[in-house]
């Protein structure tokens, strides 16, 4: 064993997440979407140190402000400045999309892999993933966002309780699809050599999941990562739109698209930017997934 | 085929039952009280009596059973009472499902929006469909020619970028910047009130369509054009196109009798299955263009906590998800023959 590593060995190893990541590289859509995405990501984070106005400072003799330089993208009817409430908001806008993403992955995975896996579970589980899917979303999300916004407000406190609330139902309405793939993959996974090798010398189910199912589903559940990611946002976005999301205190993309729409003949420009936000994240979010979904195939990789 | 169609019929009964229990059990959870909007003058006692007035004093599986035998028995039986003059039972005195708010029907004023949201959102789908088909096909024929790339781009930004922001920005260009003597000045509310009697008041109607239906169409046609396109792409490799072309057929036969044909079965489902979305994305948009259609009357609804309204409503979306499901899978069994549930 220790002699096979003196032999110097000077073939170029191509692993498959180089193989994958080369692919991603030529697919131009991808890349530009990733230089996007991550320029975005800087800017919410990093972006209210450098751009350091409060966006809760009214200031009231600047406000309706168009653009200038002391306000890149102007001030609104109370003289909060724009910039830094379109920053401020996005920190809340992609936050809500990642924990929202997160959560559906993580329910969609464990259904998915326990309908897949036990046959037993299998029935129950899709039934009532498929009743999900019958489900109205919209107006039960903004049927629950009403009941339960004072009951958690009251809990949590107004910003925390509402994200709580916002990323919840967000997450467990939107785990299906995820779930129906992750089944699918899995019930041909099973099927495998491997997972009979694995099973006959006694494993565990639970490591049989954990070593030899999971890290093959690995790329489906990247695929739908990131049209979570998009979702998630637009949901939020619309919800926020329609004045049921976050108040305007703690405001959202959406919350800000919402607000400037009650003054759009006067101030157009307080609309297109938060839009703006929104759509390049979204747009970004769906080139990635694109890229990903070409990249991670192995039947489109190196052609 | 009917047998499947029956059986699959049967199987939705008990799923629609399920679903409006649930949306029940999540309204009747609701904190907020009916009565909170009144003036606070009102003494506890008379606000009692309101809420047993409204039946609130019953337990919840009693006014669920309440609720479905107003549903699904007294309204279907006022419908035919309606249109065809049946009296089957106590016409006069049967309870309907009542709004708690307006103290009309339900069903009532939801005859009443339907129209507006039917004309925008059904316009905006034909139109979508209409814009995606060619568009498609071409995207398939000349595959990674500069008209794909583009329509990939295009399809891309319309699923990408929500429609309340297309919406707005359309208000934005077409109210806000163009000049209001202008060929292409928009109004950015749906006048409603409006009725078409000559040419000039149905260029109007027009007008005010255009934006709210180009939104939603733009929106559609970037799914269904995508599925399409791949679609097509799918059968234009297949061996009959071959044996078709061999034969010495026209091209145009070759691509719209022989591919697009066979190339419509997946789309077909597809633009089933989109219709009940359609509807749950037209609450945005109507509330861009104050359309007062059935989005618009759900959102009135949950802001002035209308159980009946609210349930109904809901559940009506319910059912159209359901239903297109359905006709979906029939559908697809009945134009690809390759397809036989039984």
């Amino acid at each position: 064993m220790t002699d096979a590593t003196e032999i110097e060995d000077t073939r170029q190893y191509r692993s498959l997440w180089g193989d994958v990541w080369s692919q991603f590289r030529n697919h131009r859509g991808a890349m530009l979407g990733s230089f996007v995405f991550i320029f975005i990501l800087l800017a919410v984070s990093i972006g209210p140190y450098l751009w350091t106005l409060d966006p809760n400072y009214a200031d009231v003799r600047n406000r309706n402000q168009g653009m200038s330089w002391g306000h890149p993208f102007g001030t609104d009817q109370l003289g909060h400045d724009m910039l830094a409430q379109v920053l401020q908001g996005g920190r809340i806008s992609i936050s809500v999309g990642l924990t929202a993403m997160a959560l559906s992955l993580f329910l969609g995975t464990f259904i998915g892999v326990l309908a897949g896996y036990f046959k037993r579970l299998d029935g129950l589980l899709m039934r009532g993933t498929d009743l999900f899917l019958a489900l109205p979303i919209l107006p039960l999300l903004l049927v629950i966002i009403m009941l339960f916004r004072d009951t958690l407000r009251g809990m949590f406190g107004p910003e925390t309780g509402i994200f709580i609330l916002i990323v919840f139902i967000i997450g467990i309405t939107s785990w299906m699809q995820t779930a129906r793939i992750v089944r699918g993959d899995v019930l041909a996974l099973k099927e495998r050599e491997f997972i009979l090798a694995a099973n006959s010398i006694g494993t565990p189910s639970k490591r049989v999941i954990s070593r030899h199912i999971m890290p093959n589903i690995l790329s489906p559940i990247m695929v739908s990562a990131t049209l979570g990611i998009a979702t998630a946002i637009i949901t939020e976005s619309s919800l926020s739109f329609l004045g049921l999301g976050f108040p305007s205190d703690f405001p959202t993309w959406g919350r800000l698209l919402f607000d400037g729409t009650q003054r759009i003949s006067q101030a157009p420009g307080r609309v297109i930017f938060p839009g703006l936000a929104i759509s390049l994240t979204v747009l970004s979010v769906n080139f990635i997934g694109d890229g990903l979904r070409d990249a991670l195939d192995p039947r489109i990789r190196g052609r | 085929m009917l047998n499947f169609t029956l059986r699959r019929l049967m199987f939705t009964i008990p799923t629609l039952l399920l679903i409006s229990f649930i949306i029940f059990i999540i309204l009747d959870m609701a904190p907020n009280d009916p009565t909170g909007n009144l003036p606070l003058t009102i003494p506890p006692e008379v606000r009692e009596k309101i809420r047993a007035s409204l039946g609130l004093d019953e337990p919840m599986y009693i006014r669920y059973l309440l609720w479905c035998q107003q549903f699904f028995i007294n309204e279907p039986l006022n419908m035919l009472n309606n249109w065809f003059g049946w009296c089957i039972g106590d016409c006069e005195g049967r309870l309907r499902v009542t709004s708690w708010a307006t103290r009309s029907p339900v069903v009532d004023l939801i005859a009443e929006r339907m129209p507006q949201t039917l004309w925008v959102v059904g316009m905006s789908y034909v139109v979508g469909i209409l814009i995606a088909l060619p568009i498609g096909v071409i995207s398939a024929y000349k595959q990674y020619s500069w008209f794909d790339q583009l329509g990939t781009f295009i399809a891309m930004i319309g699923f990408s970028v929500p429609t309340f922001f297309t919406g707005v920005l359309m208000i934005v260009i077409f109210s806000v910047w163009m000049p209001n003597d202008s060929m292409f000045w928009m109004p950015s509310i749906y006048d409603t009130t409006h009725e078409v009697t000559d040419w000039s008041s149905f260029v109007f109607q027009m007008r005010q369509m255009a934006m709210p239906v180009l939104v939603l169409a733009l929106y559609n046609a970037a799914h269904i054009s995508r599925y399409m396109r791949a679609s097509m792409l799918d059968n234009l490799s297949q061996d009959y196109v071959r044996t078709a072309r061999a034969k010495g057929l026209k091209e145009k036969t070759v691509l719209l009798v022989h591919v697009l044909r066979n190339s419509m079965i997946p789309v077909v489902t597809v633009i089933a299955l989109g219709i009940p979305q359609v509807f749950g994305g037209a609450i945005i948009t109507e509330q861009i263009f104050k359309v007062n259609g059935l989005g618009q009357l759900l959102i009135i609804g949950i802001q002035g906590a209308d159980i009946p309204l609210v349930q109904t409503l809901t559940f009506l979306f319910a059912v159209l998800i359901v239903l297109f499901n359905l006709v979906a899978d029939v559908l697809y069994g009945l134009l690809d023959p390759r397809i036989r549930y039984d």
